[in-house]
């Protein structure tokens, strides 16, 4: 029996680690099928720890934290756009600026405002069990008995893709991505489709990076993504660009964090650092496997110029 | 048509593009229910007005009335609204989309409380009826679950204008919709046309081609370097004076040609087969030969294994089996590049994608296949100088409309992209030409020159293999004419425009190579 435990208890842990992912990575998604790459999501996950962090901590609220940090990071994700979609700038570049911004900022405000605090710990976030639903032995626990921007996260994932899938909205944002100018000539506005999606992506990167500080760890910590945000580009793309797609690659990467954790609490004989570097081997023999498979829009990258 | 009510009046529009003078001074008046053509050479500025009507390219100056009203148009968005619809040079469809999905995008609110439930696509198989119901009643077939990415150029004509009218409009502009259909699919389109016409709604068409202008227009204005420099009642002038004003100088309709004097075979093609991705075979035991010295037209109705057999022939597609011989070497098996050394060159049918790269300059277009050697490449480095002066010379000599080849080839005109790729492949003087529509998308003057340099090649000794679904063009240009059906070469006549009906009569699968006589060997 005493396996089954530990099994549970992998599994719970593994949906608490996908949680932020599949935020981020959902939200890249639309960004990406609108045609705009934004690799700068490890900056903006940063940006949105420090301020969820700094709001709870202030406010006594967590929600208020996680509302502050995906306007942040929205705010950040314009400025992004401002660059790339109306300046029509390389956007690999302007998203490698924006994490050294995330990252130099994060770590600025941190100190500034509590570096002389000595009692820094917020409330965490509780668990809620789902009533009837988390007796289920095995999957209950995993799966409801959760805190709420966990379920938030697993709910997410189908909303987003039902309404790529099925509504008009979702419809000008594929098309937006794999063939600008068409959409442009439907009569929709390439630049307005593509503000909106980057922002959303942004605001969605904003609350992931919420979820590490308020949600997992109570607490903020210099560079405490990790490099989750790269993580979160690849399982965009491991994902097939589908929001569902996303979910199963975040609960993919979410396994091996909860892994590595749970071997190096085993004390098996293996250097942590091993451990450690799981999910990231992972992410890379992932991308090798998928190479060359192109379920990815035409236009991802291409700033859009009016040309006639 | 009344001349009374007045649908479209544009005038004094002008367009500058740096140093081009795309469009001066431009007046032009369309009649409710009028058919109305709109004449002019490559890169006289017939798209860039038109872009301009649809709110894609914003005019220096100019004002545009609808139904005697001032119209502020500055994006398509506003010119759907004011019932203008537009199908597109190139097509403006989403290829990953089905058809149902291209037609509906944009119909409907993408975000409003008060309508959420339009901004829902409930019920797709609902959608898809609703789009055939209204190709249907237009008569136009389509299947709207079809993905976009798999239909032919005719068909995705067809998907266009199903979009334009499932907006409801009133003013519909064809930007050259005849260039890629077959004549059948013309003289279905026409037939369309003329019906929506007949309802009150007003047309602008553009096309090259003159006994289109003829057949279907009411009205012709003609546009030369972006000024209108004619304006005629179709049934009052004919297509000479038509030619005249367009090219401003005498042009011959009709191809001078020689007979043949044909070598020695140049171009073997022993029972070649192609298979597609679904096991269907695309070409199926073809066979031919090409003298040097000849022109061997290839009919038939797109989609019967042309684009197969012509990349094939190049290196660009492996064949299940058979053999490809150009001067007695075996190309099957070699890369494009090294055919292409055989002397064996290529005009692709899509010039933007397989032809050019849009984004490089013109002057870097022109040596794509020449650009490692001298020279444009001396000592591994690049020779601008060079590139650049031979880039003038072809642009000379072709006729490129560009004010600098630096320019990208995008910039171009649709019919100047045209002339780059035959610059390209006509001046290594091939010893075997693969010609696939040539001439697609040219002016007269342009499509003269084209057919004069081909006959000059020939008879430079080069074989040369014309496939053209343009059949005038077969019958004009071709010494031999084999009919390609299903993948198979279904007949053979001699390049005769008096066989034109039995030639129709074979593209459409109707009579067997047997019963046609000959039977290819
Ligand atoms: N975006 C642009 N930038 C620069 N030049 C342009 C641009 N668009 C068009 N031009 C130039 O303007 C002129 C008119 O082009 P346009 O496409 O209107 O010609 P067209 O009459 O439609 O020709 P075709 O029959 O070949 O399609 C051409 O010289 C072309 O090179
Ligand atoms: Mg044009």
């Amino acid at each position: 029996m005493e396996w089954i435990v530990g099994l549970q208890a992998l599994l719970q842990a593994t949906v608490r680690m996908a949680a932020p992912l599949t935020f981020t990575a959902v939200g890249e998604t639309y960004g990406e099928r609108a045609g705009v790459i934004n690799i700068g999501l490890e900056g903006l996950m940063l940006i949105g720890a420090v301020t969820a962090y700094a709001v709870a901590f202030a406010s006594g609220s967590i929600w208020l934290g996680v509302l502050a940090a995906g306007l942040a990071a929205m705010v950040f994700g314009v400025l992004f756009g401002v660059v790339t979609i109306t300046l029509g700038a390389n956007q690999i570049v302007t998203g490698a600026a924006l994490n050294l911004v995330g990252l130099g900022l994060s770590s600025f405000i941190y100190r500034a405002f509590f570096g002389t605090v000595t009692d820094r710990a917020i409330q965490p976030l509780e668990t809620v069990k789902t009533p009837l639903l988390s007796q289920i032995p095995v999957l209950g626990p995993v799966l409801f008995e959760q805190n709420l921007l966990v379920y938030a996260a697993l709910l997410l994932a189908p909303l987003a893709a039902w309404v790529l899938n099925r509504t008009m909205l979702g419809l000008a944002i594929r098309s937006v991505g794999e063939h600008p100018k068409a959409t442009a000539t439907a009569g929709l506005s390439v630049i307005g489709l593509r503000y909106g999606a980057v922002a959303f992506g942004a605001l969605l990167a904003g609350v992931g990076g919420a979820y590490l500080s308020v949600a997992y760890a109570n607490q903020f910590v210099e560079n405490m993504v990790a490099g989750r945000g790269f993580i979160a580009l690849a399982i965009v793309v491991f994902g097939r660009w589908s929001p569902l797609g996303a979910l199963w690659a975040s609960l993919l990467f979410g396994f091996t964090f909860a892994l590595q954790l749970r071997l190096q609490a085993a004390n098996i004989q293996i250097a942590y650092q091993f451990l450690q570097i799981l999910p990231y081997v992972a992410t890379i023999v992932a991308m090798i496997l998928l190479r060359g498979q192109s379920a990815q829009p035409k236009a991802l990258g291409v700033p859009y110029t009016e040309r006639a | 048509m009344s001349e009374q009510t007045l649908r479209l009046r544009l005038a004094g529009i002008s367009k500058h593009f740096g140093a081009v003078h795309a469009n001066n001074n431009i007046a032009l008046e369309v009649a409710a229910g009028e058919i109305h053509c709109l004449l002019g050479e490559n890169g006289a500025g017939k798209s860039t007005l038109m872009n301009i009507l649809y709110g894609l390219v914003r005019p220096d100056a100019g004002e545009i009335f609808l139904d005697d009203k001032p119209a502020a148009i500055h994006s398509p968005y506003q010119a759907i609204e004011l019932g203008i619809g537009m199908v597109h040079q190139h097509f403006m469809l989403v290829p990953t989309l089905t058809v149902a999905e291209n037609v509906i995008l944009a119909t409907r609110p993408l975000f409003s409380l008060r309508r959420l439930r339009e901004t829902v696509i409930r019920d797709r198989r609902a959608i898809e009826r609703q789009v055939g119901e209204v190709a249907q009643r237009y008569g136009l077939k389509i299947d709207p679950a079809a993905r976009v990415s798999s239909l032919s150029v005719g068909e995705q004509q067809r998907v266009e204008i199903v979009k334009a009218l499932y907006r409801g409009v009133n003013l519909l502009i064809l930007d050259e919709p005849t260039a890629v259909l077959t004549p059948q699919e013309t003289a279905d389109l026409f037939q369309t046309l003329r019906s929506f016409a007949a309802g009150g709604l007003s047309i602008i068409l553009i096309t090259h081609k003159l006994h289109e202008v003829m057949a279907i227009s009411d009205r012709v204005t003609v546009l030369r370097d972006g000024r209108v420099v004619g304006r005629r009642i179709t049934r009052e002038t004919d297509m000479h004076e038509l030619a005249g004003l367009m090219v401003g100088r005498d042009v011959r309709l009709t191809v001078d040609k020689t007979p043949a004097r044909p070598g020695a075979p140049a171009l073997v093609i022993d029972r070649l087969t192609v298979v597609g991705g679904d096991g269907r075979r695309l070409l199926d035991n073809l066979s031919l030969q090409v003298a040097a010295g000849e022109i061997l037209g290839v009919a038939g109705v797109d989609g019967n294994g042309q684009r197969e057999l012509a990349l094939a022939i190049t290196g660009v597609i492996r064949p299940a089996s058979g053999a490809i011989i150009a001067n007695g070497q075996a190309l099957v098996g070699r890369t494009p590049r090294q055919i292409a050394d055989a002397g064996v060159r290529h005009i692709p049918e899509d010039r933007q994608h397989m032809g050019l790269i849009l984004e490089f300059p013109i002057a870097d277009n022109f040596v794509l296949k020449a650009f490692d050697r001298a020279p444009y490449t001396a000592h591994g480095l690049l020779q601008p100088a060079a590139i650049t002066a031979y880039a003038q010379t072809l642009i000379e000599r072709f006729d490129v409309r560009t004010p600098s080849p630096a320019l990208p080839a995008a910039n171009l005109s649709g019919g100047n992209q045209q002339k780059v790729v035959l610059g390209r492949e006509l001046d290594s003087q091939p010893r075997v030409l693969v010609a696939a529509q040539p001439t697609r998308g040219l002016d007269v003057g342009a499509t003269e020159y084209v057919h004069k340099a081909l006959l000059a090649q020939r008879d430079a000794g080069a074989a040369i293999l014309l496939i053209s679904t343009e059949l005038e063009e077969v019958l004009a240009l071709s010494d031999r004419i084999v009919v390609i059906y299903e993948g198979r070469i279904v007949g053979e006549v001699p390049g005769d425009r008096a066989n034109a009906q039995k030639i129709g009569l074979m593209m459409a699968g109707v009579q067997t190579a047997s019963q046609a006589g000959g039977e290819y060997k």
